[in-house]
């Protein structure tokens, strides 16, 4: 898994923030477009990309889009 | 008064209730055993099916194992059935997908089982005349698609949506045979459908505060309702839609 693409997908799933706006290290609750409806879209989006379902706590528990990376990676294996 | 006066009694007759190895069907079947049915359950897996048919008071109550998203599962459970007085068409699954990942793929599976099979399981068990004169049948649909267009619920809301105008179309035409079709249309109930754990805990409790008597509900909420479209007590009710949501849709 690259870190790279997944922030690509990551980002995908907003409409109004900037790619340049996602790093590995961004807190994406904070930002403003966050929503439910993009929480359920991550989920989705992760488990199209990378076949691995996730559940709402595991985003929730996430702080920074690495975190999720880890969790995802850590659940693919 | 007569103590046997009882309208909403199920005594001395036949149910057949799909989906009954799980959630709203299992917790249907047990509670129109109670109210005195004797009930035919059906679902894919043998062991919980078993479970159910444990549950069940009373005498004279039979499973049968069927695959009902297959024809040959659905002729195969038409076939077993005795002549019913009522059925609950319980089976379904649930899905909470955004939009953009909604595939025709996505919408099929939904659709096969929410959609397509109890719409066929009717078909063949009326064909078959299974369903006595004078019987009833109950859709278990949603409020979803009809009334609530949540986040996420477009596949699972528009399958429901299409089974609450089946209905309709069903009690006009089922109507010349004295049988009745209605629906019951629950808000969120706490069975396995609505725990995909894609929604946190923070967004549960957030869902819960929309709905009047701020709970979600039980199974048996839904039950009593299914058990009074089924009983003498509602000889006069067909084509509708029972709302049972807590409020929700005030």
């Amino acid at each position: 898994m690259d870190i790279n693409t997944f922030i690509d997908n990551f980002a995908g799933q907003f409409d109004d923030t900037d790619r340049s706006v996602f790093t590995a290290e961004t807190k994406f609750r904070e930002i403003d477009e966050w929503s439910s409806l993009i929480a359920l879209s991550i989920i989705a989006m992760v488990d199209e990309e990378y076949d691995v379902t996730l559940k709402g706590e595991d985003v929730k528990g996430a702080e920074t889009i690495q975190d999720l990376f880890n969790t995802v990676q850590s659940k693919k294996q | 008064m007569a103590t046997s006066y009882n309208p909403f009694s199920l005594e001395g007759k036949t149910m057949l209730v799909t989906g009954a190895s799980s959630g709203i069907g299992q917790t249907a079947a047990v509670e129109l055993a109670k109210l005195g049915a004797k009930v035919v359950v059906t679902g894919r897996d043998v062991a919980r099916l078993q479970e159910t048919l444990d549950r069940l008071e009373g005498e004279g109550h039979v499973q049968v194992a069927a695959d009902l998203t297959s024809a040959d599962g659905i002729g195969a459970l038409v076939e077993a059935c005795p002549v019913l007085d009522g059925v609950v068409l319980c089976a379904g699954r649930g899905l909470l997908l955004p939009l953009q990942f909604c595939d025709g793929d996505k919408f099929r599976e939904v659709f096969d089982i929410n959609f397509f099979s109890p719409v066929e399981t009717l078909r063949l068990l009326t064909k078959k005349k299974k369903v006595q004169k004078g019987g009833a049948v109950v859709f278990v649909s949603s409020v979803g698609g009809t009334e609530i267009f949540a986040t996420g619920n477009a596949i699972y809301g528009t399958s429901k949506a299409a089974l609450s105008s089946a209905v309709r179309f069903y009690a006009n035409e089922l109507a010349a045979r004295k049988i009745r079709v209605n629906s019951v249309n629950p808000g969120r109930v706490n069975t396995k459908l609505i725990r995909s754990g894609k929604l946190s805990e923070e967004q549960e409790q957030a869902d819960i505060a929309k709905y009047p008597l701020k709970r979600y509900g039980e199974p048996e909420d839904i039950a009593h309702g299914i058990a009074y479209l089924l009983s003498d007590a509602s000889s006069w009710v067909t084509g509708q839609s029972l709302v049972i949501d807590g409020g929700l849709t005030i």
